[in-house]
């Protein structure tokens, strides 16, 4: 899903702002720069599973949105509403959208943007959230691997002490643990380093 | 003239950048401060982030978390000055409050703890109460409160973000039972007869760390002439914020259409830390409840920004690893605060880091350029926090 590609007449465009007047200024601009497929949500309660059935390519917020902070929490709580942002911002230079373009995954369209800009500014915005979200996948996996490492090792060392085996052997009751339960060997691990802080003291 | 723009919320404690505008020291340090006021955090940071305001008064672990790419990119941020400390408080609905309270004083916040919790186990709904961000002092100490009166702050009560300018609404709405906000929004609530104050932030920490300046690292670094003398601007007015002759005068300020927009009466009180905690209450006198400039409140203490941390770590937004906690404590700036301010021939720490919790009573420390009399920086549970040894503080928590 993150990787959809953008197809030019479908760009799907949620608005999310409380002001009925700012949202339809938007929606006007995006109208005229030929983006027809809009939806503006002006109740923030609920708005989650909202966004989620719209599955917007894009999401449009106001910069100085006064709920930017109730927003960003429901987003940021959501996976399923994970995508990308784009910003209308109310004053700008060059060096500003750049540093917008660097600082986050929001793009950055300003207020009065030559129209025929607009278009190009959404798919930024869309093709640094899929960059930015593949990255995060990719760390995300290799501090999971990492976890899983340790707590392998832990296990490892657990099962050598109170058997009086050797490294490979208690791997291999892991091992054999893990499939015989269809479990990862992970998983396996991390149950008797659990169970051994609790009952540890016993 | 060096114009700096500064990104603020209509708060109390954005009391030091104002003062340093409209009291006339940025402009006797020769900045032109230019004021921009927003109305949520995502705003004042991504205006710091984007090059609209060159620094902010901003949440200090929203610093962090920005710090550490949390929820986005990274971008480094630096805290060189501590805008205040505390200043918070814990307001319920009345009906809440009349359960776990005696409307209209502070009282002991254990005792108030373990009655709300037994509040919170009988109620047949789960109970709702709003902070200003989850990366907030307000989230931690709101939390660290209920879980040493025995709550899981995850599962026994719904926590929600409510900007502050909202959060009085919120509590009149319904739409939450309780707020842990700054400074007028408490007195707002109370004003209107729609909360009760029930606990100051000061009562859970005695020295909590609230608002920072925040600069992006490289934006400080570009210009440490401009930084420097924003550092002494903020110094001054934090001398200014606690002279009691200027009371009415900073109140008539902050109180300004352009700054916090709201009563002069209310954010007199709260400079003052003369507090309504019910309405037709009359005024407690709340010693050390907003903390901006005694006992080198401003010095940016690594051990904060680590306390910090180590709440981030128990809330579970982040799981604990060395090279995050090394990156949240540099975030703390101790080094610029001591370059800027050494001019001034003030006592400067000279330590970076203290055991938080570990100062019972006042006690005299050595700086090179005299002594400094710290306070007692106290948990209401009696808790030490050693940012040497974050493991061990995370495993009896």
């Amino acid at each position: 899903m993150l990787h959809r590609t953008i197809e030019r007449r479908l760009l799907r465009i949620a608005i999310v702002d409380e002001s009925p007047a700012r949202a339809a200024v938007i929606a006007e601009g995006l109208r005229d720069a030929g983006l027809s497929d809009i939806t503006i949500f002006a109740d923030r309660h609920g708005i989650a599973a909202r966004l989620e059935a719209l599955s917007p390519d894009v999401i449009l917020v106001d910069l100085a949105n006064p709920r930017r902070d109730e927003l960003e929490e429901v987003f940021a709580l959501s996976r399923a509403v994970a995508r990308p942002v784009a910003m209308f911002v109310d004053q700008s230079d060059v060096a500003g959208i750049e540093a917008a373009v660097d600082a986050g995954v929001s793009a950055y369209v300003v207020d009065g943007l030559r129209k025929d800009r607009i278009r190009p500014v959404l798919e930024l915005a869309i093709r640094r959230f899929n960059a930015y979200a593949r990255l995060r996948a990719e760390l995300d996996e290799a501090r999971g691997a990492l976890a899983d490492h340790r707590t392998i090792d832990r296990a490892k060392a657990l099962l050598m002490k109170k058997r009086g085996c050797d490294e490979p052997a208690a791997y291999a009751a892991l091992r054999k643990a893990a499939m015989d339960s269809g479990r990862r060997i992970a998983d396996v691990a991390d149950a008797l380093v659990t169970a051994d802080r609790l009952m540890g003291e016993l | 003239m060096t114009r700096l723009r500064f990104g603020f919320l209509p708060l109390v404690d954005a009391a030091l950048p104002i003062l340093a505008r409209e009291l006339g020291f940025a402009e006797d340090e020769g900045l032109d401060l230019v004021l921009v006021r927003d109305l949520s955090w995502a705003t004042v940071n991504d205006r710091l982030l984007y090059g609209h305001s060159d620094a902010a008064h901003l949440l200090a672990p929203l610093a962090i978390a920005t710090t550490l790419g949390l929820g986005r990119p990274a971008t480094p941020i630096s805290v060189p000055f501590v805008l205040g400390l505390n200043g918070n408080a814990i307001t319920l609905s009345p009906e809440l409050a009349a359960q776990v309270t005696t409307p209209g004083a502070p009282g002991d916040v254990r005792a108030i703890g373990l009655r709300f919790a037994a509040v919170v186990r009988a109620m047949p709904r789960k109970l709702c109460l709003g902070v200003v961000h989850r990366y907030s002092s307000h989230d931690y100490m709101l939390r660290y409160w209920l879980a040493a009166s025995g709550l899981d702050p995850n599962s026994d009560v719904d926590i929600v973000t409510v900007s502050p300018p909202f959060a009085a609404d919120a509590l009149a709405s319904g739409e939450v039972d309780g707020i842990c906000v700054g400074e007028p929004w408490n007195s707002v609530a109370v004003d209107r007869g729609v909360g009760v104050i029930v606990a100051v932030t000061s009562q859970i920490w005695r020295r909590g760390v609230e608002k920072v300046l925040a600069m992006r690292t490289e934006r400080m670094a570009a210009d440490p002439a401009a930084t420097d003398a924003l550092l002494r601007a903020l110094y001054r007015a934090g001398v200014a914020f606690i002279d009691p002759a200027r009371l009415d005068a900073i109140a008539a300020i902050l109180a300004r259409p352009e700054y916090l927009d709201g009563s002069a009466a209310l954010i007199r009180g709260a400079v003052s830390d003369r507090l309504l905690f019910a309405q037709q209450a009359a005024p407690v006198h709340v010693p050390d409840f907003m903390f901006q400039h005694r006992e080198a409140a401003n010095f940016p203490w690594v051990s904060q920004a680590a306390w910090l941390y180590s709440q981030m770590c128990v809330a579970g937004y982040v799981s604990a690893n060395d090279a995050d906690y090394a990156r949240a404590q540099g975030v703390f700036r101790p080094d610029i605060y001591r370059r800027a301010l050494r001019p001034l021939g003030i006592p400067l720490p000279g330590a970076s880091s203290k055991l938080e919790g570990g100062i019972a009573g006042p006690t005299g420390v050595g700086t090179p350029q005299g002594r400094l009399i710290l306070g007692a920086d106290s948990f209401f549970d009696g808790r030490r926090f050693d940012p040497d040894d974050l493991a061990g503080y995370l495993r009896n928590k």
